[in-house]
């Protein structure tokens, strides 16, 4: 019975990791096109998406575009936190609905509505415009993430603090501050993987000048399947697994998804 | 007082963030639908949502949708269902790196892992090639560049969501009931039958409707694995906002997604009220 369980549950994550195992295989086959099992084994894959311009140009926008993207998404739903749980104002229950919505709408949808917006604004195929769409699909994540590390926050530390003397200011940043960085950076770091991985909502807005990594592989896809994107698959697997495990370590992954 | 000032010292930022971000897209998104022109939100006219009304192919597209959305959903959840089960249950000391392992694959793009599929499912893929290596097969047994594909690939794709949701709604199982029916004679198949799964179905439900709405709104996904030969309410709306530039026919059918999206949260929440009445 038990053994029976055991097979079947490594059978269903082996279906759920298939993707990753197979194409880790393939980015070592030296064949310049898709084929299975790999007659012989190389770097050459990996050679030739170091060389690639066209990808390392969109793998540094990607990085760009993510860290200021989880620098401010950050920041304002730190500044949103804050308002949502230490204060108690008139519509405060509808700010708190408006910002989880977007998790409501299906992604495609939004992404029509942003390139509406953007392009009369003629921010459509700039680092704004992405930068924006982007902060819309991450404010919500940083908010709860920051929210949750806030109200775990003991109260009594900051009262205390503050009958010694110290400023609400200084009780801020010398108090609340290092106690929810852990939320912070952890929303940051989602923040972050979120515009990385995004390739949805990129695909409406960017175009040549201002493509990402994933909306660039998936135009190469749409012609060629060969090894090299399973070579720039593995870096990608790897830059998530590195920071998966910094968030594991962090706060633990089940909370920040 | 002074707090009045910094809570809206505190909220305008965010706010201003909805608004050009959630709040102005989805209406511009409205007003794009009811256009006269196909690029500029200017008159009024129900022409779009009447043509892909009258459109035979657009309620083929729209039953293709609902389709992959069905199945994809039942397919995530049956072969989630028993790892989020094992997660919940087991002491091992493994458990977090399991857990891990289960939901990691969120955070690939999923571009990445439909790429993975492509060489999987692909003509010359691992299966094709494996059995063709074998003798098994001559032909490569089509499997990639069609609905199945597509299905399979969003099915792994989307299986970790089903999982987390299933693992969040399964902290009310408690095994004590499950002994209480063992010892009164139950055997297993019947304590899974009658107190396991009834427990467990709000949590399947949730993961159900998580996927059901991610899938009727993949467009990477189908587009790549359906080789242009999937037709979803998704790929349409790329290829009419990016390809036709028919942006107001865009809109349109994104509000049908959306139409389409509300009316099976309003079932979800009535079954749900009477699982738990």
């Amino acid at each position: 019975m038990k053994a029976i369980r055991n097979i079947c549950l490594t059978l269903l994550y082996l279906f759920l990791l298939a993707p990753i195992i197979v194409v880790f295989i393939v980015s070592f086959d030296t064949r310049q096109y898709l084929a299975f099992p790999p007659e012989s084994w190389s770097f050459g894959s990996y050679t030739k998406v170091f060389a690639n311009e066209a990808f390392i140009a969109a793998f540094g926008r990607s990085v760009v575009i993510g860290l200021v993207v989880g620098l401010v998404a950050v920041a304002i739903g730190m500044l949103l936190s804050m308002a949502l749980v230490r204060y108690k104002f008139r519509g405060r229950d509808t700010i708190g609905f408006l910002v989880l919505a977007p998790f409501l709408v299906p992604s495609i949808v939004l992404a029509v509505g942003l390139m509406l917006v953007l392009s009369p604004m003629g921010l459509l195929d700039s680092y704004a415009g992405i930068m924006l769409a982007h902060l819309g699909i991450t404010v919500p994540y940083t908010v709860r993430t920051i929210t949750m590390s806030l109200m775990a926050v003991d109260r009594r530390i900051e009262e205390a603090a503050m009958v010694h003397g110290a400023s609400p200011f200084t009780v801020f940043r010398r108090i609340t501050l290092p106690l929810v960085s852990p939320g912070l950076i952890a929303g940051g770091v989602i923040a972050f993987l979120i515009s990385f991985d995004e390739a949805t909502i990129s695909l409406f807005i960017v175009s040549i000048r201002t493509s990402t990594l994933p909306t660039e592989i998936y135009r190469y896809l749409e012609y060629s399947t060969d090894p090299q994107i399973a070579a720039l698959s593995v870096v990608l697997i790897l830059i998530s697994v590195a920071v998966v495990v910094l968030v594991e370590r962090l706060i633990g992954l089940r909370k920040a998804i | 007082m002074r707090d009045r000032g910094l809570i809206l010292a505190l909220l305008i930022p965010g706010l201003l963030a909805m608004l050009a971000t959630f709040i102005l897209p989805m209406a511009w998104l409205l007003r794009a639908s009811f256009s006269t022109s196909t690029m500029m939100q200017v008159g009024f006219t129900l022409e779009h949502y009447r043509a892909a009304l009258a459109d035979p192919f657009y309620w083929k597209v729209a039953l293709n949708t609902l389709t992959l959305g069905l199945t994809v959903s039942a397919f995530a959840v049956i072969l989630g269902y028993p790892i989020a089960l094992f997660l919940a249950r087991t002491t091992s000391r493994w458990r977090g790196v399991l857990t891990a392992l289960a939901v990691a694959p969120l955070l690939t793009s999923a571009v990445v892992r439909t790429y993975g599929w492509m060489v999987i499912l692909g003509d010359r893929g691992v299966i094709n090639g494996t059995l063709q290596s074998l003798s098994i097969i001559d032909t490569p047994l089509r499997l990639s560049n069609n609905s199945f594909g597509a299905t399979v690939a969003l099915v792994e794709i989307l299986m970790p969501y089903a999982i987390l949701a299933m693992l969040a709604g399964f902290g009310r199982l408690s095994t004590q009931l499950e002994e209480a029916a063992a010892m009164l004679g139950a055997n297993p198949l019947r304590v899974f039958w009658r107190i396991v799964l009834p427990l467990s179905l709000p949590g399947v439900l949730t993961g159900a409707l998580l996927v059901f709405v991610l899938a009727i709104s993949s467009f990477v996904t189908p587009r790549l694995m359906g080789g242009g030969r999937v037709f979803v309410l998704g790929t349409e709306v790329f290829s009419e906002a990016t390809v036709t530039l028919n942006w107001s026919l865009a809109a349109a059918l994104s509000v049908m997604l959306l139409v389409l999206f509300s009316s099976v949260i309003v079932i979800y929440q009535r079954a749900l009220r009477r699982l738990e009445a």
